[in-house]
């Protein structure tokens, strides 16, 4: 923002003036550069050490360039790997993971984007309070609904289920997304809804033809969000599942607190990166989205 | 749901009392998720909150006994430690990653080559859960593998640097795993409002003689203001919710040095069967949470008016 860039005059001044300059510059990239480094080094170790050899990391530590190659951890992580007395890796908790995140997303997505279109075209006595009471599930504790849904999850049947979670996601995460879709809808022209419906259109229509059009960035960003949130999310899959059940957080917890002594960096490191990957590629591929998604939800 | 609605299609087309009919459409349709999301704000809460003045133990009892609960909470030593974790930890967590993120924010600002990749490398560990960060922080954490053996092996062979096994510095494990996860939030949101800024007031200060430093301090940073607010609320509120991190990175120890209150209730709950100490914990949480967002709450809407009527 600040124009660091002077014009240079034809003085002597100038040479001193395109000193500073460098120096300046100098600074700043090795000011980036240093936070850089920081930042890298978690992913880098992960990396480097799923594919190095036990005996090799025990020796030489954890952050080291690799002096050998191994691909050995990563089908253990994937398919043998012992937690919780199951010898079966992580596979069955990335499934469980994937399981909950995909129906959950679309669900919630969808009864946010009805719910934003109805709040925001339209309104009705009490519409914007409904509105305000339905943000507040934004900003709830999941410790707070904890009891209550241990109960209905028992009563339906769905406690120590992956389906289980897939309701309580959905439930928690309409918040969000009415928030991010009511928000986007509100600046769509009120005129271009008056015009269809003078032209005959009704509810369903309008919202076929007129809001669905117009809602890819919206829908993008609310599913990336809901997705990267509930893949990530681990205290429901630690209370309400266990064992074979567990989403794929719950599990990596397990796996990396159960054997202190001897820890097996290759495998956990190869285990670490699966539970991973696939937020990161939703980061990599749609970070434009990502970054909208959590301003929205930041600032509103 | 889907015959229901085909049903009042078809109803509309035909019968005269369709705008009566087409009125009614759009609460019919917001009905279901509006209820399940107001059963769920409302409903869990007063329910969470009757089992916190309940006699309930491992199981769930409807007998009232008022507030015993929460003296018990507050008498507990353990809830104690973990309040004042939180609060150690906020102060901390929110003023760092503040400054942090502003820094970077304005180094990026100042015409960066390679812009987009400075910025993928800040944001990238909001993608990932706490899970993941709080478990490979704790390996590089740990003295016979991490960062303490790194440094010895590049000769300095006294050096020290074991956060985790200290019960007195453990929590600083937290802090700057907190950090290091958020700063790339509010980077990117201050590097928004940079942006934002109307390049000529910038000139203005700039044809005056201000020199970078003093422009930021006096007309940039003022205007973004607003910002500083909302990532110090969005930060406080990640603050007060902290479990993932703690459990995969200490577990609440050495002993219960780093427990937070999230944890507590956690235990309480679903590991000591005291349900109603710990849903009284859980309403303290929330509390906590109406603490810092209902003031936000009103300076916003305050702030959106006086817009309002500047016109």
């Amino acid at each position: 923002m600040v124009d660091a860039t002077y014009d240079i005059a034809l003085d002597p001044l100038a040479r001193s003036a395109s000193l500073r300059y460098a120096a300046g510059r100098i600074a700043i990239y090795s000011f980036l550069g240093f936070f850089a480094l920081i930042y890298l080094l978690p992913l880098f170790v992960v990396v480097a050490n799923s594919f190095r050899e036990l005996p090799e990391i025990t020796r030489n530590g954890l952050i080291a360039l690799p002096h050998s190659f191994s691909l050995k951890a990563w089908p253990q992580a994937w398919a043998h790997y012992c937690v919780a007395g199951t010898c079966e890796g992580i596979k069955r908790n990335f499934y469980n993971s994937l399981i909950m995140t995909i129906p959950a997303t679309i669900a919630s997505t969808l009864l946010g984007a009805i719910n934003g279109y109805v709040l925001s075209k339209w309104r009705f006595p009490g519409s914007e309070t409904l509105f305000v009471c339905i943000l507040l599930g934004v900003f709830m504790p999941g410790q707070v609904a904890l009891l209550p849904w241990a109960y209905i999850l028992g009563n339906l049947r769905l406690s120590d289920s992956v389906y289980g979670l897939i309701l309580v996601h959905v439930i928690q995460g309409i918040s969000f997304t009415t928030l991010f879709c009511r928000n986007y809808y509100v600046n769509i022209p009120d005129d271009l809804i008056k015009a269809a419906r003078i032209d005959g259109a009704g509810f369903w229509r309008i919202f076929a033809k007129i809001i669905l059009p117009l809602s890819p960035p919206i829908l993008i960003v609310t599913v990336i969000w809901q997705f990267t949130g509930i893949w990530n999310e681990f205290l429901f899959g630690l209370v309400f599942t266990g064992g074979t059940q567990q989403p794929i957080t719950a599990a990596l917890v397990a796996l990396a607190t159960s054997q202190m002594n001897a820890h097996p960096y290759d495998v956990a490191s190869s285990a670490v990166l699966i539970g991973a990957i696939p937020p990161l590629l939703i980061y990599l591929f749609g970070g434009k989205y990502f970054v909208r998604g959590l301003t929205q939800g930041a600032i509103k | 749901m889907s015959n229901a609605l085909s049903g009042i299609e078809a109803l509309r087309k035909s019968a005269p009392g369709r705008d009566a009919l087409s009125a009614w459409t759009p609460r019919l349709v917001i009905a279901p998720g509006a209820i399940a999301s107001l059963v769920y704000v409302f409903g869990f809460t007063l329910w969470t909150l009757y089992i916190s003045m309940s006699n309930s133990t491992m199981l769930p009892t409807y007998r009232f006994i008022g507030l015993k609960p929460y003296f018990d909470l507050w008498s507990n030593h353990r809830w104690q430690i973990a309040y004042g974790n939180l609060f150690y930890f906020s102060a901390f967590y929110v003023v760092l990653t503040l400054a942090v993120g502003l820094a970077l924010a304005i180094a990026i600002d100042q015409r960066v080559r390679g812009e987009a990749i400075w910025r993928t490398i800040f944001l990238y560990p909001l993608a990932i859960s706490f899970v993941v960060t709080g478990t490979v922080w704790s390996w590089l954490y740990s003295p016979d593998a991490g960062i303490e053996y790194f440094v010895r092996g590049l000769g300095w062979h006294d050096f020290t640097f074991r956060l985790t096994t200290n019960r007195n510095t453990a929590i600083y494990a937290i802090i700057a795993t907190g950090i290091w996860q958020a700063s790339g939030f509010a980077m990117a949101l201050f590097l928004a409002g940079l942006r934002s800024v109307d390049p000529d007031l910038v000139k203005a200060a700039q044809i005056d003689g201000a020199s970078p430093a003093r422009i930021y301090r006096k007309v940039i940073l003022p205007l973004i203001a607003p910002i500083f607010v909302a990532v110090a609320v969005v930060l406080l509120q990640f603050a007060i919710k902290t479990f993932d991190l703690v459990v995969a990175l200490t577990q609440g120890g050495p002993g219960i040095a780093t427990t937070f209150p999230a944890n507590y209730v956690y235990d309480l709950m679903f590991q000591r069967g005291e349900m109603a100490v710990g849903a009284a914990a859980a309403i303290m949480m929330l509390l906590a949470l109406a603490v810092v967002l209902a003031p936000y709450a009103l300076w916003t809407g305050w702030r959106s008016r006086q817009a309002a009527a500047r016109g």
